[in-house]
């Protein structure tokens, strides 16, 4: 077994993708200039919200997600043994580094600060997060607010007798800072909470580590896990509107595809016509929902991708229809919870025991809905927003001749756009030929290239000297990384005919395998299949009424995915790291979801 | 006076006549848990044997001329007192009510000289742990009413076998200071069986129920002469967190002859589970439903009758408490005093006890 992960300086570029490291900012590849540094360190892959290449513009949300995050571990509320985690990009993939405070003298000098604004924090919770939902919905108002038009041929009457003495040139352009501005402060409040919500799930969960040594980290998530989520939202809004068709008599209009003929079909009748108001109403905002993780601008929106609700509805209402009962036991689920909270309140030893054990639950709980909801608000729905308007600009760009697509805006990278922009803007305003559509013409068909050499790629797990321990807490909880499963990523050969990974959701199952790499391959999944996938989705949850069991290849028992797994109860093991590698479509595996592990049958 | 007592009619009053074992069984199954049906023949009934006068004076002659020193002699001693008291003919009135209780249970059960388990269950009013002298004897698979009074002479003699004299005599006891009460239970045919803690006996964590399984009747796994699989269950989940399938050579199990004897197993069987991952999790509710009567950690005997339906077929066959993690203070792991920041300052400063090592299996 090999000691140590390839250095980063070790890596070689693949074939035809010569050239790569101009597609990111300067400081995201690994470099000569801080090559000491670089080489001491360890860093994982992070293929949980990042498992495919990056294209330039999308790079945007890895540095503004990492960059919020480790803002405030180091500089708000002053985590004593934690600061940020770094970030670079190796091959167009996405590597993270967890940075710790070494000095004990320094570690030591931050406890009081973290008390104090962490403290102010947990008391005011309620307060602080019912603020939160109003500046969140404020700022993804915002974002709706914004206009990508093309120039006009000549300004608008208006502008010239209301005096309004700028034109749309410099619109689109303030439009554009104003939109990467309005997405980093999303991405400050995405960590407003998050990583203190973390801390003081850590405290419940090292407590019940303690007094029950062998306790499933998942009986822990499920005693603080909520019962109405918002991550659940959509899919429960799937199901009423399934429900709906089958009550109204328009069930069988969503046999047709695609998406229009349903519409057309629905549109014909008044029940049609109610069931498709129900729809809209659903659909804002809960339908702003990405098959993806949302940090792609390939992800599947909800909204944009009719197809994808509508195939879900069309398999709700064929269940309906054969007398399954989809609706999800609400009732059942808070008895489950509260029975095992109480059980296992039982089962301790000492009255301080059982006190401490109420005071941290408690304290969980109060922060839990942050952890589960979020994930909506900023990942789903805010990045269909974004993603949404990137694509009106990139339509302008198109009407103006840089572009083929409107997704080629993606391409480009986040400050490369103002130029892009200026040209566009300055040959309009002199009334002449910009440069953009031959430059950027050949410009992308290269970038391109890089990209597909990129995507063919298999990133390694991990990179340099692994540490013996990992002790940063929120890349235990939220990656699940730990100095196991990266022993593990060091031993796995990924032919020996098995895998190990995370128990994240209990039971045992055997069957076929499915293997598939993206959301747009959801429909070749069959009745009775096991799903192996990079990853899953929160939007995948449709789907798990057919399959079996779930394996990926990466995630921790708190990632988005984890929680979703749980909640449709079918046994699941994450963070496999070789999953996709190792299975093949058809082969027949055993997934034990107790003890994390996968047998390859064939 | 009163010779047999149903465990199904059991009052706590009895307890006294019925010894310990008796009574616990008898007390989970009017609990409503799956006991095999059966009586116990009471220490009164041993008693008409005890306090027979010149069987009395015979051994107490006997014992007189012991020699703690003398291994050899003390089996030979041990082997005559014992022929003696099986020789003695069974007090009337007891050998009516067993002769009779056993008839009963053949019609309750439904089959002609129905096969029991005849176990002894020893006692002492004054001895808080009379099961000192080590293990009585227990007979399987014993069918007719005839063998079973001769198995239940067999059990009351068991009180003199070479160790139980020395014991006594090295504690300084009388020999009239234990008692013994015979339990005849309805034997289970079983296809596999074993034992069950309702902790991690290697950790103490009490959320957790450990299984020992192998194949056939309990003796193997109970004397340890075979290795059993091992399974380790989550109580308020449910579900299986590990299981150790062990090579289980040979099996205790129902011969030819109508016997129970140590037989190879067939190459197939050996490594493959002796039980289903249903039947785990069966065992481990069982378990658990023992302790929560109880209200303490449990040690428990049980087995998988191979007659019974799947989801009936697990029984219990014995429950005492566990004695070693439970005889231990519990100490609290929470810091009194501490608020939930400065706890999580702990925790984050040392997230190491956070997060153990992952059990998995082997």
């Amino acid at each position: 077994m090999a000691d140590r992960f390839p250095s980063p300086f070790d890596i070689e570029t693949p074939p035809g993708a010569e050239g790569w490291q101009e597609l990111y900012t300067y400081s995201l590849p690994f470099s000569e200039d801080r090559r000491e540094y670089e080489d001491s360190m360890f860093w994982f892959q992070d293929g949980v919200h990042w498992p495919e290449a990056l294209t330039p513009w999308d790079a945007t949300f890895l540095e503004y997600a990492l960059a919020s995050l480790s803002q405030y571990n180091t500089r708000h509320y002053l985590i004593p043994p934690a600061l940020g985690v770094d970030y670079r990009v190796l091959n167009g993939y996405t590597y993270l580094s967890p940075v710790g405070v070494a000095d004990p003298a320094e570690v030591e000098a931050r406890v009081p600060h973290f008390l104090e604004r962490a403290g102010f924090y947990f008391q005011n919770w309620d307060t602080l997060y019912e603020q939160w939902m109003t500046k969140i919905r404020g700022l993804i108002g915002e974002m709706e607010t914004l206009r990508f038009e093309p120039l006009p041929a000549m300004e608008d009457l208006a502008v010239v007798t209301e005096g309004r003495g700028v034109g749309s040139g410099f619109e689109i352009q303030r439009s554009y800072h104003k939109l990467l501005d309005l997405a980093l402060q999303l991405w400050q409040y995405h960590f407003e909470f998050l990583n203190l919500g973390y801390a003081a799930y850590l405290d419940f969960f090292g407590f019940c580590k303690q007094v029950f040594p062998s306790i499933p980290d998942l009986a822990i998530a499920k005693m603080v896990a909520g019962v109405e989520v918002d991550l659940f939202k959509p899919d429960e809004e799937l199901k009423k509107l399934a429900r709906l068709a089958v009550e109204s008599g328009v069930g069988d209009a969503f046999g047709a595809t695609p998406p229009t003929t349903v519409i057309e079909a629905l549109r014909a009748s008044d029940a049609g016509r109610a069931w498709l108001a129900e729809w809209e109403a659903s659909a804002q905002p809960w339908f702003n929902f990405s098959a993806g993780s949302g940090f792609y601008h390939t992800d599947e929106i909800w909204l944009e991708h009719l197809e994808i609700p509508f195939g879900f509805v069309r398999d709700y209402i064929a269940k309906l229809r054969s007398g399954v009962d989809i609706s999800r036991p609400i009732e059942a689920i808070r008895a489950e919870r509260d029975r095992i909270v109480a059980e296992y309140g039982e089962l301790l030893a000492t009255d301080e025991d059982r006190a401490a054990f109420e005071q941290k639950l408690g304290l969980a709980r109060v922060v839990f809905p942050y952890v589960e909801n979020h994930n909506f608000y900023v990942e789903h729905w805010s990045h269909s927003v974004l993603w949404r308007k990137m694509r009106q600009l990139g339509g302008v760009f198109v009407k103006e001749g840089f572009f083929g697509d409107e997704n080629d805006v993606f391409y480009l990278k986040r400050d490369e756009v103002p130029e892009a922009l200026w040209d566009m803007y300055s040959a309009w305003a002199v009334g002449v030929q910009p440069r953009g559509p031959k430059y950027w013409g050949r410009e992308l068909e290269r970038r391109k290239r890089i990209l597909t050499a990129l995507r063919s790629w298999s990133p390694p797990p991990a990179l340099g000297e692994p540490p013996e321990v990992v002790t940063e807490p929120f890349t235990i909880m939220l990656w699940g990384i730990t100095g196991e499963s990266v022993k593990q990523w060091l031993g796995a050969s990924g032919t020996d005919g098995g895998l190990k990974g995370f128990a994240a959701s209990p039971g045992v199952a055997e069957g076929e395998a499915r293997v598939i790499f993206s959301a747009d391959q959801i429909g070749e999944v069959r009745e009775g299949e096991i799903l192996v996938a990079p990853l899953t989705a929160p939007s995948w949850a449709p789907i798990f009424g057919k399959i079996r069991a779930t394996v990926t290849d990466v995630g921790g028992m708190m990632a988005h995915a984890a929680i979703v797994c749980r909640e449709y109860g079918l046994p699941a093991v994450t963070g496999t790291a070789f999953g996709t590698k190792t299975i093949k479509t058809g082969q027949r595996i055993r997934v034990d979801g107790n003890a994390g592990t996968v047998t390859l049958l064939d | 006076m009163t010779f047999v007592v149903w465990l199904h009619e059991y009052d706590p009053a009895q307890r006294p006549l019925l010894g310990g074992k008796n009574a616990s069984l008898a007390e989970l199954l009017s609990a409503g848990l799956p006991v095999p049906p059966g009586f116990a023949v009471t220490v009164g009934a041993y008693h008409t044997l005890r306090d027979h006068a010149d069987l009395r004076r015979e051994v107490g002659r006997l014992l007189a001329e012991m020699d703690l020193g003398d291994a050899a002699g003390l089996e030979q001693l041990s082997a005559t007192i014992r022929g003696r008291l099986e020789q003695v003919p069974m007090h009337d009135g007891v050998a009516r009510a067993v002769r009779s209780a056993y008839e009963a249970l053949c019609e309750r059960c439904q089959l002609e000289a129905v096969p029991v388990a005849v176990r002894s269950s020893a006692t002492s009013e004054d001895l808080p742990d009379a099961s000192f002298a080590g293990e009585h004897d227990t007979y399987l698979w014993v069918r007719g009413a005839a063998d079973v009074l001769r198995q239940v002479t067999r059990c009351w003699s068991s009180l003199f076998t070479a160790r139980a004299i020395a014991y006594r005599r090295e504690m300084g006891h009388d020999h009239d200071v234990v008692s013994m009460s015979v339990g005849v239970q309805k034997m289970v045919h079983p296809r596999a069986s074993g034992v069950a803690f309702t902790l991690n006996p290697s950790d103490g964590d009490r959320s957790q129920v450990a299984v020992e399984s192998a194949w056939g009747f309990g003796e193997g796994v109970v004397s340890g002469e075979v290795t059993p699989d091992s399974f380790l269950v989550d109580k308020v989940l449910g579900t299986i967190a590990r299981r150790t399938v062990s090579d289980k050579a040979f099996e205790y199990r129902l011969t030819d002859g109508d016997t129970v004897g140590r037989v190879a197993v067939e190459e197939a069987r050996r490594t493959a589970p002796s039980l289903t991952d249903d039947e785990v999790c069966a065992v481990a509710r069982l378990a658990r439903r023992a302790e929560k009567h109880y209200g303490c950690a449990q040690d428990v005997e049980w087995a998988v009758d191979r007659d019974l339906p799947a989801g009936d077929n697990v029984i219990l066959l014995q429950a005492r408490p566990e004695t070693v993690w439970s005889r231990r203070e519990p100490t609290p792991v929470a810091v009194p005093g501490t608020d939930f920041m400065s706890s999580i300052v702990r925790t984050l400063l040392s997230p190491l006890h956070a997060r153990p090592t992952q059990e998995r299996p082997p």
